[in-house]
């Protein structure tokens, strides 16, 4: 029987729109409490020992892998890193041979990263006692991504309920602009996407966004104005902009821009940035940035979703449901196993 | 149902003697309250130790990361930072806690407390002492000792006048 606390939240994360607003606000003010524990001269406390966390990343990151580690070993877990290069998936096994593989090691959660959406509740199926973190799948989502902007905004003097943000850049290849544009019906804050129609998914105002082509339009009202890479790997032609610089012009956030937005509106960013490309350095630099801040927060909240989802252990069963099907399909058959 | 085991006079009258008795300590303290009933406490200690001339540090403590108990009771989701607005290293720290009961929440402040630093010395005061203890920790200072049945729980009601009430939760 499962207590309280175990029933609010969840054996896997696959992305915000599997939360309630109760669930994600308990994430985020888990995540503000941890905040305290990296400040301290000792950056350690015991809630995950004897835990292991695996990230495994088919896809480049630094600081959501680097971030999930330095939590899990705040807290005491042990974590492993394995990146694609190194698994033996360049070998040739499957991606599903190498969770599995990994998951025969008993780790409690597997931390995974992959270019193609779908990615963990594909694996979760196949792997009954383990929990699953996505930590971004395609164009899909990211919602550790979203729970640290969330507790940005939330050590603001703004909070997030009835703001306004504004997000700038490559929408259609973004899964932060999605999973923002799930958060922000959940929890009531306004979500404006700007971007030339080449990079905005069609149909994108059914998440109940404004949407708009012009920068500066977008700019007055905004709380928050939110730049996003431009997804130079994921852009298959090279079609959607004319060059860099163009881009730079029309959807780059510069001194002048900034100065269209009110006093308190603050400028974010995922991370990586490209200097010069969606923002410039001296508004990356400034005062308004947050984009550091949400550096030390992702650790936080990484660390809040680690702990909530370690608390909802599992039962452990004997059998992988890929066994069973292969147990059945053999038994049809008449033979013996 | 919850009956009050001790009103708002004997309340008052424990905080009273819980302050007289940490005060023989000396002039300058330092307390940490335990979120959050025991945060409350401290708040009440360190007015009476105030108003009585001391020098009062105070700091907080929410241990719900430092528990051995996440596995079976999964994580608490209404946690609250600690602050610990000085060094521990080289003081005598007073823990404060609203109701003693088996030791381990004690235990885990302990462990929270070495992770800021290295006290000289880190002191107990509860203001009740329920018993049913499973680790050997004891109080240094206890404003009210009741000996409570392992099916019921003792609760320190804060809304209103501050009172003390148990209630059987299980036979």
């Amino acid at each position: 029987m499962s207590t309280p606390h175990q029933q609010m939240f969840f054996q896997h994360l696959f992305g915000i729109g599997q939360l309630s607003k109760e669930q994600i606000e308990h994430l985020v003010s888990m995540g503000e409490s941890f905040i305290e524990l990296s400040r301290r001269p000792i950056k350690k406390a015991p809630t995950l020992r004897g835990k292991t966390v695996i990230n495994l990343f088919f896809e480049n990151s630094t600081r959501t892998r680097t971030s999930f580690e330095i939590a899990g070993k705040r807290l005491s877990a042990d974590v492993i890193n394995i990146s694609a290069s190194t698994s033996a998936t360049s070998k040739g096994e499957t991606l599903l041979d190498t969770a599995e593989t990994l998951a025969a090691m008993q780790p409690h959660v597997l931390v995974i990263r992959h270019s193609i959406a779908g990615t963990c509740e594909f694996l979760a199926d196949f792997l009954p006692h383990t929990s699953i973190v996505n930590a971004g799948d395609g164009a899909h989502e990211h919602p550790t991504q979203i729970l640290t902007d969330l507790l940005t905004l939330k050590t603001q003097a703004s909070g997030y309920e009835g703001i306004t943000m504004t997000i700038v850049g490559d929408i259609a290849h973004s899964r932060v602009a999605r999973s923002h544009l799930l958060a922000a019906q959940k929890l009531g804050y306004k979500v404006r996407v700007v971007a030339p129609k080449t990079l905005l998914p069609s149909q994108v105002e059914q998440y109940g966004c404004e949407v708009f082509h012009n920068f500066d339009e977008a700019i007055p009202g905004s709380d928050v104005l939110y730049m996003l890479r431009v997804q130079t790997e994921r852009l298959t032609d090279n079609c959607s902009f004319p060059s860099i610089r163009e881009y730079h012009e029309a959807y780059g956030l510069n001194r002048k821009r900034l100065a269209l937005a009110g006093d308190n509106c603050v400028v974010m960013h995922p991370g990586p940035m490209n200097r010069g490309v969606e923002i410039s350095s001296d508004v990356a630099d400034s005062a308004r940035s947050r984009i550091l801040d949400q550096v030390e927060h992702g650790v936080a909240v990484r660390m809040a979703v680690l702990t909530a989802l370690c608390g909802t252990a599992p039962e452990p069963e004997k059998r992988t449901p890929r066994r069973e099907k292969a147990e059945a399909a053999m038994q049809a058959q008449g033979k013996l196993l | 149902m919850a009956d009050v085991i001790y009103d708002n006079a004997a309340v008052n009258a424990a905080l009273d003697r819980m302050a007289k008795a940490i005060r023989c300590h000396g002039d300058s303290l330092t307390l940490i309250g335990i979120e959050r009933g025991g945060a409350q406490v401290a708040d009440a200690i360190q007015r009476r130790l105030e108003e009585a001339g001391c020098e009062v540090e105070r700091g907080n403590m929410d241990i719900s990361f430092y528990r051995d108990d996440l596995d079976t009771i999964g994580a608490n989701p209404e946690v609250r930072p600690s602050h610990m607005p000085f060094d521990v290293s080289g003081r005598t720290v007073w823990l404060v806690d609203d109701v003693l009961y088996t030791g381990r929440t004690i235990r885990a402040a302990l462990g929270e407390v070495f992770d800021y630093g290295r006290p000289d010395c880190v002191r107990l005061a509860v203001l009740l002492d329920r018993g049913g203890r499973q680790l050997p920790i004891a109080p240094d200072v206890a404003g009210l000792m009741h000996a409570a049945d392992p099916g019921c729980s003792v609760k320190l009601v804060t809304e209103g006048d501050w009172h003390i009430v148990q209630r059987r939760v299980r036979s």
